[in-house]
């Protein structure tokens, strides 16, 4: 009955668009035409003219979209989002030496933060210490340097573990980072279940994209489960991943490869994790996301209500969790670095707000909006400022947070949700297809094979031709330029950082117990030899004050290291 | 027949950022350039060594994590060292670049310089254009 008046309700309005189509809009397409610009998403989706009812006439409310708080998540994970709460606005941020850093932090919290995010030097990402040859040059540039515990206790100096959670975008010494991170909370005598964070932990999208590689696949997974296993009975408020789409975008990938690799390298995980024997239920409520939130406004807010709906459907279906709890997708999102330009910087600020009203319009958790000198250099106070005033100023003053997921119902968000979950469940099961059944072996051979570095780089290569033969417009790159010299601030990190760190390390290792961090070390060897969970022994190393690099080291002559196979 | 245009792209560095070195190399591969791509976190020995032994005329240097004042000029001492002539060859940077550093990068031997935003065809016309320059400096001699 239902039905047969949907069918006819349908019915009419496809008669009165025919109508439209005849009486209206053709004749007045005939005078005036349209833009030549392509009427696509970055996905290259196709945008029709106008969405109507019929468009979304397969979408159940009730089954698809649904309330907040509720299976499938459509519409939010908490039935109350930013009513209740406000997003954590949370800017990444980091360099120099511990010192500098922990007074960046301090004024970002004192400017109205509400939570840290930590960026390190390539050197520690990379799990190399800062007098380590390789390091030369790169010392608290991009990020903080972190040799050993020492820089740890000055970076979270005054910084109450039991009141604010601390973001770190860390990969190959993730362990380590966590390890440090515990000590901390040990020493200010913060109980290990009050600790709240994230590490991103996330090293299957370093093979997709960012690169920050050390150990093979294979056992970088098994040190993943590894921090799964010791966090969920060790630290159970913290975030133990946090998986991530948005370097595989920033690799320039569209939003729909985002979404599918994403949640298959989600997937990949709990494979692995239940393999070990994890309780799915268990360790779902310290999975997080990261996603990113690009130019286009509503293909970025489709992307977030889709990967909601995906995750809450592989999880209770897939995965079988029985926890509605563990059905949700809670996801951190940075606006998109990719897109600001270095040409007439203070356009980015615009951009950015853009992409800051997607995120929080898609319902995220967490929030970090760019700087605009980012196309130049590390952000400047002023720069970082002004982010996160924009965060502030849609928080506060633009009334969006007000209602949950105002924009469901659209006829075209609607439809666009749709579209990319069915993309990108495409992709997700060619991978599995590959992995013959398995998406984590999947995932596997799709690194090995170098299909998601194909199909990124095509991506990208794709999009550079369309901004080189001026079909995209870029506004002040490839349109509307105009001649200027650059008049804003530029961050520059003091050389001596180098020197100052090298001398810290030095003297971090004159006076510890070099027997004790010795013992650790063997320890840590014996149990990645023999397949034994690999935290316990790097706790004790790192209480040590082991250094990142003697710890990696043992890792390295444990399970081998890798490098990318070369595709352009 | 004079012979096509060679260029090495390199990453150096420990930065991962690729994007743009892979989409440079695929663009100017499409122009006619033969082109080699070092790959990921190349030490300034491994980029001079590649520039020496595959004889280029352009070596190319994309960079994301500030340290290019200290990397760049690094690379063009090794290729001295390794007996390649860097005067010879067309240098150029690619990344994120603050301008108060291009007088310093350039006074080290860079030619060019290019920001996020360039247009491909912008470093295709450069390069020809300062490799035919090298090229009849060279045959003078």
């Amino acid at each position: 009955m239902e039905d047969e008046l949907k069918k006819k309700e349908i019915e009419r309005i496809r008669k009165k668009r025919e109508e439209w189509e005849k009486n209206c809009l053709q004749p007045f397409l005939e005078k005036a035409g349209e833009r030549d610009y392509p009427f696509e998403t970055l996905s290259g989706i196709e945008v029709k003219r106008v969405y109507d009812p019929e468009d979304i006439a397969h979408i159940d409310f009730v089954r698809d979209i649904g309330y907040p708080g509720e299976f499938p998540f459509t519409r939010g994970v908490y039935p109350t989002m930013y009513r209740g709460r406000l997003w954590t606005m949370r800017q990444f941020s980091g360099f120099g030496t511990a010192e500098d850093t922990n007074r960046r932090w301090k004024m970002l919290l004192k400017e109205g933060q509400t939570g840290l995010s930590t960026a390190f030097d390539f050197p520690t990402l990379m799990g190399l210490d800062s007098d380590d040859p390789l390091a030369d040059g790169e010392v608290g540039k991009v990020g903080v340097a972190v040799d050993t515990l020492k820089d740890f206790e000055i970076l979270f100096d005054g910084i109450p573990l039991d009141k604010i959670s601390t973001s770190f975008t860390i990969n190959p010494p993730a362990a380590i980072i966590l390890a440090m991170y515990t000590a901390i909370g040990d020493m200010q005598g913060v109980p290990r279940d009050q600790l709240r964070g994230t590490i991103q932990n996330d090293m299957l999208k370093e093979f997709h994209a960012q690169n920050t590689i050390v150990l093979p696949p294979e056992p970088s997974v098994k040190i993943i489960v590894d921090i799964f296993e010791w966090g969920i009975e060790n630290v159970p408020k913290f975030n133990l991943i946090s998986i991530s789409g948005y370097h595989i975008r920033e690799a320039g990938s569209t939003a729909v490869q985002e979404l599918a690799f994403t949640i298959a390298d989600g997937m990949a995980y709990v494979e692995a994790a239940m393999e070990r024997g994890i309780d799915v239920d268990r360790l779902a409520p310290q999975l997080s996301f990261f996603f990113n939130a690009h130019n286009n406004f509503f293909e970025e807010i489709a992307k977030f209500r889709a990967a909601r709906r995906m995750w809450a459907k592989i999880m209770r279906d897939e995965f079988g969790a029985k926890n509605p709890r563990s059905w949700w997708m809670k996801f951190h999102v940075q606006t998109a670095g990719c897109t600001l330009t270095a040409q007439q910087p203070l356009n980015n600020i615009v951009r950015v707000t853009i992409q800051a009203m997607a995120a929080v319009l898609g319902g995220c958790q967490s929030l970090h909006t760019n700087s605009f000198d980012e196309a130049w250099a590390l952000p400047s106070e002023e720069a970082v400022r002004v982010a996160l005033r924009t965060q502030q100023i849609i928080a506060y003053e633009s009334g969006i947070p007000d209602t949950i997921d105002p924009l469901a119902g659209s006829y075209y968000v609607e439809w666009l949700t749709d579209k990319m979950e069915k993309l990108a469940w495409k992709y997700i099961e060619e991978i599995r297809k590959m992995g013959e059944g398995s998406v984590l072996q999947g995932v596997l051979r799709g690194i090995e094979n170098g299909f998601f570095v194909k199909e990124i780089s095509n991506a990208a290569a794709k999009y550079q031709k369309e901004v080189e033969e001026g079909r995209r417009i870029i506004v002040g790159v490839n349109k509307f330029t105009i001649k200027e010299k650059l008049k804003i601030p530029i961050l520059k990190v003091d050389p001596e950082v180098q020197r100052r760190q090298i001398e810290r390390l030095k003297k971090v290792k004159a006076e510890r117990d070099n027997e004790a961090v010795k013992e650790a070390l063997e320890w840590l060897r014996n149990a990645a030899e023999n397949d034994e969970n690999v935290m316990p022994p790097i706790l004790e190393a790192v209480k040590n004050y082991a250094t990142v690099g003697e710890i990696m080291g043992v890792l390295k002559e444990v399970y081998g290291t890798y490098r990318k196979p070369i595709i352009i | 027949m004079e012979r096509p245009i060679k260029v090495l792209v390199a990453k150096v560095g420990l930065d991962g950022h690729d994007r743009g070195a892979k989409v440079v190399a695929r663009f100017l591969r499409d122009a006619g350039f033969e082109v080699v791509y070092t790959g990921l976190h190349r030490t300034p020995q491994e980029v001079a060594m590649a520039a020496v032994q595959e004889d280029v005329d352009v070596v190319g240097i994309s960079i994301h994590s500030g340290a290019h004042k200290e990397l760049v000029p690094k690379v063009i001492k090794y290729i001295k060292e390794f007996g390649g002539n860097p005067e010879e060859m067309v240098i150029l940077v690619g990344g994120i670049i603050p301008e108060d550093d291009f007088e310093e990068l350039k006074k080290a031997g860079v030619d060019g310089i290019f920001i996020p935003g360039t247009p491909i065809q912008e470093i295709i016309d450069f390069i020809k254009k300062a490799v035919a320059e090298k090229r009849k400096a060279v045959a003078k001699k």
